[in-house]
């Protein structure tokens, strides 16, 4: 195999303290990669194969760990993600009705990205506000009982941002 | 800060005894008002509610009041909420408080004593917030799990203290046995509530009989089931209770090191259970000589990352061990081998929660509550198409009409009840003949569903039960980890068949084949995922086989969610040809001149409904 040049993707101070920190022990996989999901927004190949290198952990494992896992992501989100909750009280509410509205809305579909890398669509699961269903999450901000026509104008907030 | 003994929270708790008031004792400071700071409630918008009531109360220039935030109280249809109390007056709570109505409040009520009649809530919504749990209470709620969310502040450990905080802890090091304890917990009959309801002093004593220098206690904190949230809310209202249980975990089954292994997804939990366990830590309660004894214990956060079958033990140990969460036949069980190897103990949040009331109160208090073999009380998070949407907590054999009812409020927008469905994907559906049967572990069994962790969904006469199985099923299919084949297969197998009576390509053999499926899950699956997948499907084919029939047979969907065996028209009689509909339609499928009838083209119609929710005439006919 060829060498992989793992210099190109660079690693904050604080990730890498982190990961020096928990370099020795056991069961530190999953933690790590919350770490680097949390600094990129979704986990680079290049990020992966240099965690491989300073764990000493096959790329292969890393991977199925990481495609095991729902949290994690390969691809990079758009600038806006919209996470769109269908547990089972915003599915009964119409939490698909949302997620059709915005695939017609941002001309995209579930898991891709504008053209323009501003928005993504993702859907997730409970986010426990089942109260407030069906709710959106944007960039943290929750948006509950929501109705398809609600949804131009928020996206136009974030578009403005 | 030096290690606090047991004297020395008895003294905390009498210092405060006058109130919860713990900070600037040199003033008078008889008001409170305290605002429900839970996820839910922040969502809703209880920040800015928090700061319109600081301002107001700045700008009015208030002197004799504490505003603190505290937890989800559990009214999630009516965030964000606000409790006021006055001495000498019933506390009041008021629902859907934004800044306008905040400032309303502190205008009215603080300032002129006169209560905010339009924002107050009455029942049922109140009799959550019964305090004394005294046993004559004609209350339908009572709150053992969820005793202080909404009420302490999470972030201040005194808060915790001044609520006999801590006591059960002190009272296990210094005045019982680990024998002692797993007695206690024996005779309070206290079982697991993460879904399956195993005797929780019967796991204890399987781990304590195992000799070995290192054992551990892991909380499941890894809520899966979408729709049921209890375990955030405990965690983000009352962390030091679930903190307080495992360290009497840990001393009973000679364990030191206690892991919670909580979803990546809950960020404000887990912050409130850092500071918790920093806090604890700082008063000695927590590491080495606990309160002065020769116990030790401390924590560890782990998170999980979104893996439904992580409920699962044996994966969920897998997932802390840094693999993939897949689960590994048992025997050997946790409890005697388990993390890396060691004796593990996994309990629940909610089961955990329980623990210091026991304790404190005795095994055999708890279990006077609750039915003949299932103590205590349960939490749920009632959801769906229920009017007053929220977390209760009642004591084990209330009625599901009762739960429903009395305390839910009944079904939104005047809507027909069509069922229940409580376990989440491993339950299944209860209809109308079973709103009478008291809940517990055993009956939700015996009528073909489960506890589960306790989510519990309402539908009305607009769900399909087609659809609903298929929501399940679907879920599983995504969740299901691959390792063994029945789950592996059957879960997209049964997908498949649902999804084709969906469409209308149903036949009746299709029934039997989902049936047989089903069966063969249950009995040779590897984990409780794949055992109990069918049973949403196997549940709602008891319950529902007449509208599954018309699905198959007629090719109608009655409830009008399968959109392949749905047609919209429109009346002639009632069309006023207000064009209404042909501008909303997103595919120009609608044909009608102005104030003319309209005609919808079959051949181009994609069924997406859009007509039919902005007629204000009911011309557009579903069939």
């Amino acid at each position: 195999m060829a060498e992989v040049n793992t210099s190109t993707i660079e690693f904050s101070k604080e990730l890498s303290s982190f990961i020096e920190k928990w370099k020795n022990k056991q069961g530190n996989l999953v933690m790590i990669l919350h770490k680097v999901q949390g600094e990129f927004g979704y986990i680079p190949r290049n990020a992966a194969i240099k965690v491989s290198h300073m764990l000493d952990t096959p790329l292969a494992k890393i991977y199925g760990v990481i495609t095991f896992y729902n949290f994690f992501k390969l691809e990079k989100p758009g600038e806006h993600n919209i996470q769109v909750c269908t547990g089972t009280a915003c599915y009964l509410k119409g939490g698909v009705d949302l997620i059709d509205e915005l695939e017609i809305l941002l001309g995209i579909g579930v898991n891709t990205v504008t053209d323009d890398g501003l928005f993504s669509i993702e859907s997730v699961r409970c986010i426990g506000c089942c109260g407030l269903a069906p709710v959106i999450l944007i960039d943290g901000e929750v948006f509950g009982k929501l109705e398809k026509d609600q949804l131009p104008e928020i996206i136009a907030k974030f578009r403005d941002k | 800060m030096a290690t606090k003994t047991r004297e020395d929270l008895r003294k905390i708790r009498e210092d405060h005894k006058a109130g919860m008031v713990l900070e600037n004792k040199e003033e008078e400071k008889n008001i409170e008002i305290i605002v429900g700071k839970g996820t839910c409630g922040i969502a809703a918008g209880a920040d800015k509610t928090f700061d319109a009531i600081i301002k107001e109360i700045e700008e009015k220039d208030i002197k004799n009041i504490t505003v603190r935030h505290a937890g989800c109280m559990g009214l999630c249809y009516a965030e964000p909420t606000i409790k006021v109390i006055i001495p000498g007056q019933p506390e009041t709570l008021y629902g859907n408080v934004d800044s306008e109505a905040a400032r309303k409040i502190i205008e009215r009520h603080i300032i002129y004593g006169r209560q905010v009649e339009s924002l107050i809530f009455d029942k049922p919504a109140v009799d959550i917030f019964k305090e004394e749990q005294d046993d004559n209470s004609d209350y339908k709620q009572y709150r053992i799990v969820l005793r202080n969310c909404g009420v302490i502040d999470p972030e201040k450990i005194d808060e915790y203290i001044v609520r006999d905080g801590y006591s059960a802890l002190g009272k296990v090091l210094f005045e019982m046995s680990p024998d002692d304890v797993i007695n206690e917990i024996k005779k309070s009959g206290l079982r697991g509530r993460g879904g399956a309801g195993f005797p929780t002093w019967m796991k204890w004593s399987f781990s304590k009989s195992v000799k070995n220098d290192k054992k551990y206690i892991i909380c499941n904190a890894d809520e899966g089931d979408p729709g049921a949230y209890m375990d955030r809310s405990t965690l983000e209202g009352d962390p030091h209770s679930v903190l307080e249980a495992m360290a009497i975990a840990g001393y009973a089954i000679g364990a030191n090191e206690g892991i919670i292994y909580i979803r990546a997804e809950y960020p404000l939990a887990i912050t409130k259970l850092e500071i918790a366990i920093d806090q604890a830590r700082e008063y000695g309660l927590f590491g080495s000589n606990i309160m002065g004894s020769k116990f030790n214990f401390d924590f560890e956060i782990r998170l999980g990352a979104g893996a439904f079958v992580c409920g699962e033990e044996t994966a969920l140990i897998k997932s802390i061990e840094g693999d993939r969460g897949m689960p590994i036949p048992k025997p050997p069980f946790p409890a005697i081998e388990g993390l890396w190897g060691r004796p593990t103990i996994i309990n629940n949040v909610e089961t955990l929660a329980n623990i210091p009331v026991i304790i404190n109160k005795g095994g055999d208090w708890f279990a006077k509550l609750g039915t003949e073999k299932s103590k205590g009380t349960k939490v749920f998070a009632l959801t769906g198409k229920i009017k007053n949407s929220g977390l209760i907590e009642v004591p084990m054999g209330t009625t599901l009409r009762e739960i429903v009812f009395d305390i839910g409020g009944g079904i939104s927008n005047g809507k027909a009840f069509k069922a229940v469905q409580t376990g989440g994907p491993s339950g299944g559906v209860l209809t109308e003949d079973f709103l009478d049967t008291p809940i517990d572990f055993d009956s939700l069994v015996a009528v073909g569903s489960m506890m589960g962790s306790g989510g519990m969904i309402v539908m009305d006469e607009d769900d399909c039960m087609v659809d609903i199985a298929k929501f399940y099923l679907e879920f599983c299919v995504e969740e299901s980890c691959g390792k063994c084949a029945p789950c592996r297969i059957g879960t997209k197998k049964i997908y498949e068949l649902l999804d084709k009576i969906s469409i209308g390509n149903g036949e009746i053999e299709d029934l039997q084949k989902i049936k047989d499926m089903g069966e063969a899950m249950k009995k040779a699956s590897l984990c409780g995922l794949g055992q109990t997948a069918p049973n949403p499907v196997l549940s709602v084919i008891k319950a529902f086989e007449e509208e599954i029939m018309e699905h198959i047979n007629d090719k109608k969907c009655r409830a009008g969610k399968c959109k392949d065996l749905v047609t919209y028209t429109i009346d002639e009689e009632k069309c006023i040809g207000c064009t209404v509909c042909a501008r909303k339609c997103p595919v120009n499928c609608i044909e009608g001149e102005r104030k003319m009838v309209h005609i919808i083209d079959q051949s181009h119609c994609i069924k997406c409904g859009a007509c039919f929710e902005v007629c204000k005439f009911n011309a557009v006919i579903v069939s």
